[in-house]
């Protein structure tokens, strides 16, 4: 048999030189001129030409040299301002009666069932008021923010981004088809990664996979917008204040975009070297959206899953912080070594060992970054007055609680602005690493894409610490 | 015997349309025709593949059918895994994978990999190619190629609202005539046609329509020479391959992944299970690089 296969294959080798070297462009032309024949046949084109192309100028619009950006940045801004100041009032509601109300309510009934007080806490105040925070706080964003998003993506303008950033991503040595991958990243990594596919160079792919992490996920767009709205937008007047927050979280997602660039450019200049290669990118026509379909889907698919997965994350990691802080290692919570042993580090960086901390404990889920971090500052700077006790994961009600809470536990805007940028700047998700590792199938390589951004992102904040302590202290 | 069989079942099917005609805006009729399965398709009859361009609303006809929510989206290169799920229509069950949108079927990427892999070793019953009817002529590139594979093809020619709203018109009819195969006209998106779709398909996979695909005519000295001497012995070492003539010319085209395939003498396994191209994935990433087109 394996003969007869052999023989199969040898007899196309000498068929193939007997017919000549133009064979594929043969073949190709033949299907071409088919398609066309055929198509021709089927096909009434108007009589006239319609004088006005809706589509056409929208893309003149939209994809030119000079509108092209400013247009970008203005759908950006306004998405992130529909986001920040419409998700305030309902977190607020949410707020109030998952932790104002339900939870003194099931505090009121352990007591009177006797639960013991490590069993009360442990549940209570841990998992149920991690949970309860992860839902108030992200629910209200992500609802306003995917669909936004989505009707965008349903309206044809995600290709026109990629359209947009192409010529930078060939300059920076990589596959235009990237900014379609790191557009993806802006909702998921771990999606973003697996999009990767599209591009076919095994080179340009990798470089896709190891930069996408700087397309700010959805697991850190809710630290990004507290911040930014309490620490930068409350450097303004109040009225300003939803715009400056929502310019900076702009911001920071478009530096994401220039890392991606500047790091592209830089693997495909040392480890990654190569051609560019080159693809047929189709601007499809604009549709209308359709907006109730839309609406469900991204409620369903992605609100709802993104939601599940933080619960699933936060659930555990609410038992973890209370144990943390209630089991006593001589007299000090384990929590609290942690913190001391990392906390000179952490200043070091412009943050401190909290936020180190926090970052450790979310590596699984970047959602809980900013509940770890309130507990545990809450813990160490030993304000009783707020919160229920130690080891408890909270929120509080306003934003500028929250600021006081973070002033008191030496919280500077030095600390915010790093923060931010710690936010786009570290490893990958769990998820995104082990995605990663299934698409390369290399160690080697998921272990670059995971320690890159961590490394950066301590070589940049150490250096805005440095430079900002420099220029603060003249 | 056979013929009577077959005598009866157009009876009835007849009798079907004419039923379907008298309330096919009833809204319970089709509710009670299509059974969206979503991912519970414990068993099936038949495995119905779509294909088609990048963007051309595969995804879209795929939640229609199976109910399943399938993230869809206006951009080319959306769908990169192959998804799958089910339905039930007219007593059959149906298993539905929706494969990454591609120009080509020369595999080039992986994407096109995956989908070119799935026609053709997947041996599904029938493979909807998924149009877009107002790009016509760059997207039958794919669908002759599709037809040089299998004849089991429906073409569901999809988005004709945009080939309204750009005042065009597509002869559907003289389309299927030319192209030997059943094309239906759809608005996937308002779920419109989709029941002739379903007909369609139906009716490929029971073996009802038998289809006389077009060829696509290569008018090159040497080489109808050269190909039917391949044939000759690619039907004597592989006599179930269906597509002889497809395999002989992706050889003298030099087509890797078609030599291995001869070479290992993967051709001949047609009992290659569909389970068996679920690691089709990322394990093994194409050796060429760069587009045909």
């Amino acid at each position: 048999m394996k003969d007869n296969y052999e023989r199969i294959l040898q007899s196309a080798r000498d068929l193939r030189w007997d017919i000549g070297g133009d064979f594929h462009e043969k073949i190709m032309e033949a299907l071409y001129t088919d398609a066309t024949r055929i198509a021709d046949r089927a096909v009434v084109y108007p009589d006239e030409k319609p004088r006005f192309d809706l589509d056409r100028t929208i893309d003149r619009l939209v994809t030119s040299r000079v509108w092209g950006f400013p247009l970008m940045i203005l759908m950006l801004t306004l998405v992130f301002w529909l986001t920040i100041s419409g998700a305030n009032v309902p977190s607020g509601m949410l707020y109030s009666l998952l932790i104002d109300t339900v939870h003194p309510f099931l505090k009121s009934v352990a007591a009177s069932i006797g639960l013991p007080w490590w069993l009360d806490g442990l549940l209570i105040d841990g998992a149920y008021l991690a949970t309860a925070w992860v839902v108030s706080v992200m629910l209200p964003p992500m609802a306003i923010f995917f669909p936004l998003f989505t009707l965008l993506e349903d309206f044809g303008y995600l290709p026109r981004v990629a359209f947009n950033l192409d010529h930078i991503f060939r300059k920076a040595g990589a596959h235009g088809k990237q900014a379609l991958s790191m557009t993806m990243g802006f909702g998921c990594n771990a999606a973003g990664v697996i999009s990767t596919r599209i591009i076919d160079s095994p080179r340009e792919r990798l470089i896709a996979i190891i930069t996408n992490n700087f397309s700010l996920c959805n697991g850190r767009w809710p630290t990004q917008i507290l911040i930014a709205t309490i620490f930068i937008g409350s450097l303004v007047p109040a009225h300003l204040g939803g715009v400056i927050s929502a310019l900076s979280v702009v911001g920071i997602a478009l530096l994401g975009v220039l890392l991606t660039f500047l790091v592209s450019w830089a693997l495909s200049r040392t480890i990654l070297k190569g051609e560019v290669s080159t693809f047929n990118l189709e601007l499809p026509p604009y549709r209308p959206p359709r907006i109730l379909q839309t609406l469900y889907t991204s409620v369903i698919d992605r609100t709802l899953i993104v939601l599940w997965r933080a619960v699933v994350f936060a659930l555990p990691a609410g038992l973890a912080i209370w144990l943390s802080a209630n089991v006593m290692i001589g007299g000090v919570s384990i929590a609290e070594h942690l913190i001391t042993f990392l906390n000179p580090f952490g200043l070091l960086l412009g943050l401190n060992g909290v936020i180190l901390v926090a970052y450790i404990v979310a590596i699984p889920a970047n959602e809980i970054v900013i509940p770890t971090i309130l507990m545990l500052t809450v813990l160490v700077s030993g304000l009783s007055t707020v919160g229920e006790g130690a080891g408890v994961m909270f929120e509080l009600e306003s934003g500028v609680a929250t600021l006081d809470i973070l002033t008191a536990g030496g919280w500077t805007l030095l600390t915010g602005v790093n923060l931010m940028l710690f936010s786009l700047i570290h490893n990958p998700c769990s998820t995104t690493i082990y995605t990663i590792y299934k698409e390369t199938g290399s160690v080697k390589w998921t272990t670059i894409a995971s320690l890159l951004p961590v490394v950066m992102g301590i070589v940049v904040t150490f250096f805005t610490a440095q430079i900002w302590r420099l220029i603060a202290g003249m | 015997m056979m013929e009577k069989k077959n005598n009866k079942s157009a009876r009835v099917n007849l009798e079907k349309q004419q039923a379907q005609a008298d309330c096919a805006s009833c809204p319970v009729h089709h509710a009670a025709n299509l059974k969206k399965l979503g991912v519970d398709m414990g068993s099936w009859d038949y495995v119905v593949a779509l294909a088609g361009n990048p963007n051309t609303g595969k995804s879209t006809v795929f939640n229609a059918l199976t109910g399943l929510r399938q993230h869809t989206g206006n951009w080319p290169g959306k769908t990169v895994t192959r998804a799958e799920g089910g339905f039930e229509y007219a007593d059959h069950r149906y298993k539905l994978v929706d494969l990454p949108g591609t120009y080509s079927l020369l595999a080039t990427s992986l994407d096109e990999e995956i989908a070119r892999d799935f026609i053709l070793f997947g041996q599904p019953d029938v493979t909807i190619v998924v149009v877009d009817a107002s790009r016509l002529e760059r997207n039958l590139n794919l669908v002759l190629q599709v037809l040089e594979i299998t004849n089991r093809v429906v073409i569901c020619l999809n988005l004709m609202d945009e080939v309204e709203r750009h005042n065009m018109k597509v002869d559907h009819r003289r389309l299927a005539r030319d192209l030997g195969v059943p094309v239906v006209p759809t608005v996937a998106r308002y779920n419109e046609g989709l029941e002739e779709l379903l007909d369609a398909v139906r009716e490929v996979a029971s073996g009802e329509t038998l289809a006389k695909p077009y060829n696509v005519k290569y008018i090159h000295p040497k080489l109808d020479l050269a190909v039917s001497r391949l044939v000759e012995q690619i039907e004597e070492a592989f006599p179930q391959v269906p597509n002889a003539r497809w395999v002989a010319l992706r050889l003298l085209d030099g087509d890797e992944r078609i030599i291995r395939a001869v070479e290992e003498g993967e051709l001949g396994e047609l009992t290659y299970t569909r389970e068996d191209l679920e690691g089709v994935g990322a394990s093994h990433v194409s050796q060429k690089s760069g587009f045909a087109q």
